[in-house]
């Protein structure tokens, strides 16, 4: 479980984060929608401290985080993963040394039990056939698979997802799409920035509507989608469309 | 005038000795450097003051000056302080020389690494230290490579600047034999070949290590 309390962050003069609230519960998807700019991705970033937070608080699995805790952070970290926009897969090692550097090299597992779990992660994701490839010998959505074949091979018990598909030509995005509606088959906690509002409309629990470092609005994909109360969610909408 | 071919075999084996101290001043001043620079090039980076701010200093200072000027200036103080030989002395301002050059070539390839690998590895809890030895500074180290052949090719040249302290390198021995047998553009021939060989020799590992790197995974 995930709970943010209060969050506020600038950037230099710029307040990009004004005061966030949000719980995101076991085996809940939550998918964060908003204009590029509205702090989504920021807010993101900032549950797992890549960014730095003015005011606030984090809670992951019930334990506030101290920003300045180095150890704790790194402890934090391998409970949730991240996939990233542009994938960050290691070039210089292949598809499973990817996906096992983390068990390794985080965990301490010997390479054995890391090689079987990367297998199954590489399987779950469809890619067991490419272990021995780079990344540059990869689409980018079999590279993107790989990233969250990376997450998961930590076992955690969340995945930050920072706007998976916007780096990937229209045609490999429905590659990722799938691998992550099966994750939240899975029952896997997942908290998702993007721009796919179809994706979100079917997956999502709860669909959230930020927009200029706020939460404006947020609930089931129909209430928000259909029924949107606030008007700053009803022009977005109208825009995205 | 006339070009001596005869003199260039008879007096080729003269050279040896010399030809050996140029290897050892050169090996070791690169060696050093390359420590040196290491070292320097994570002091650069870090946001540290204490680290930063002398490694800065250390750079602007070394780059700042000549050569020559810094063999000649650590000669004379770690002959005074030390009693250190010549020997020592032109190893250790070689090194320090190339330190600061090759700090910047180890920064410039570090940061060059998008940020998003650090971000990846410390995503899935690694230190710092181990994202840094891990994800970083392999691909780093590949892409200094090109540099740092070049790097370590002037640095052998350079070492021809420890004539000016008596050691008998390749140069200073061309220029002491040159004088007394009246043939000194055979004499620097000679010495000539051998830095040319040297860097031969340099220039064909650097292009084996980066053939063999760009075949193992790309960057």
């Amino acid at each position: 479980m995930i709970t943010i309390k209060g969050l506020e962050k600038w950037f230099e003069q710029l307040h990009v984060l004004k005061g966030i609230d949000l719980i995101v519960n076991p085996s809940e998807v939550v998918v964060i929608i908003g204009a590029s700019g509205s702090g989504k991705s920021t807010l993101l970033r900032c549950i797992n401290f890549l960014e730095k937070f003015q005011k606030g608080e984090v809670f992951i699995e019930g334990k506030a985080v101290n920003q300045q805790d180095e150890k704790m952070i790194n402890e934090m970290r391998s409970h949730v993963g991240m996939v990233f926009q542009h994938f960050n897969l290691f070039p210089h090692m292949s598809v499973l040394h990817n996906v096992i550097e983390g068990p390794t090299q985080v965990k301490g597992m010997g390479k054995e039990e890391a090689i079987e779990i990367g297998r199954y992660y590489l399987d779950k994701v469809g890619l067991i056939d490419k272990e021995n490839a780079y990344p540059s010998m990869l689409s980018g959505g079999q590279k993107q698979r790989v990233a969250i074949a990376r997450a998961l091979a930590m076992e955690p018990s969340a995945i930050l997802f920072d706007e998976p598909t916007s780096a990937l030509d229209p045609e490999l995005v429905g590659e990722v799409l799938l691998v992550m509606k099966n994750l939240a088959k899975d029952g896997m906690t997942m908290v998702i920035v993007t721009h796919e509002m179809g994706f979100a409309r079917e997956v999502a629990d709860r669909v959230v509507y930020m927009d200029e470092g706020v939460i404006v609005e947020q609930g089931t994909p129909k209430q928000v989608f259909d029924l949107p109360q606030k008007e700053r969610t009803q022009s977005f909408l109208s825009r995205v469309r | 005038m006339t070009y001596d071919f005869r003199a260039l075999i008879d007096f080729f084996p003269y050279f040896l000795p010399a030809a050996w101290l140029t290897i050892v001043v050169s090996f070791f001043g690169i060696a050093l450097g390359a420590v040196l620079g290491l070292l320097t090039a994570f002091a650069r980076i870090s946001s540290k003051p204490v680290f930063n701010l002398p490694s800065r200093f250390y750079i602007f200072v070394i780059r700042g000056t000549p050569l020559l000027l810094q063999i000649l200036f650590l000669y004379y103080s770690l002959r005074s302080i030390f009693n250190f030989e010549a020997m020592t002395s032109a190893i250790v301002a070689l090194g320090v020389h190339n330190g600061a050059y090759i700090a910047e070539i180890f920064r410039g390839a570090i940061q060059s690494i998008a940020v998003g690998q650090m971000e990846a590895a410390r995503s899935l809890g690694m230190t710092y230290r181990k994202a840094m030895v891990r994800i970083v500074l392999p691909q780093a180290f590949k892409r200094a490579i090109p540099s740092l052949g070049n790097q370590f090719i002037i640095a052998l040249k350079d070492s021809s600047l420890a004539s000016a302290i008596t050691i008998k390198e390749l140069l200073l021995k061309a220029q002491q034999l040159g004088a007394s047998n009246f043939k000194m553009m055979e004499m620097l021939t000679i010495a000539a070949f051998f830095y040319l060989f040297y860097t031969s020799i340099f220039t064909w590992l650097f292009h084996k290590i980066e053939t063999k790197l760009s075949v193992s995974g790309s960057a």
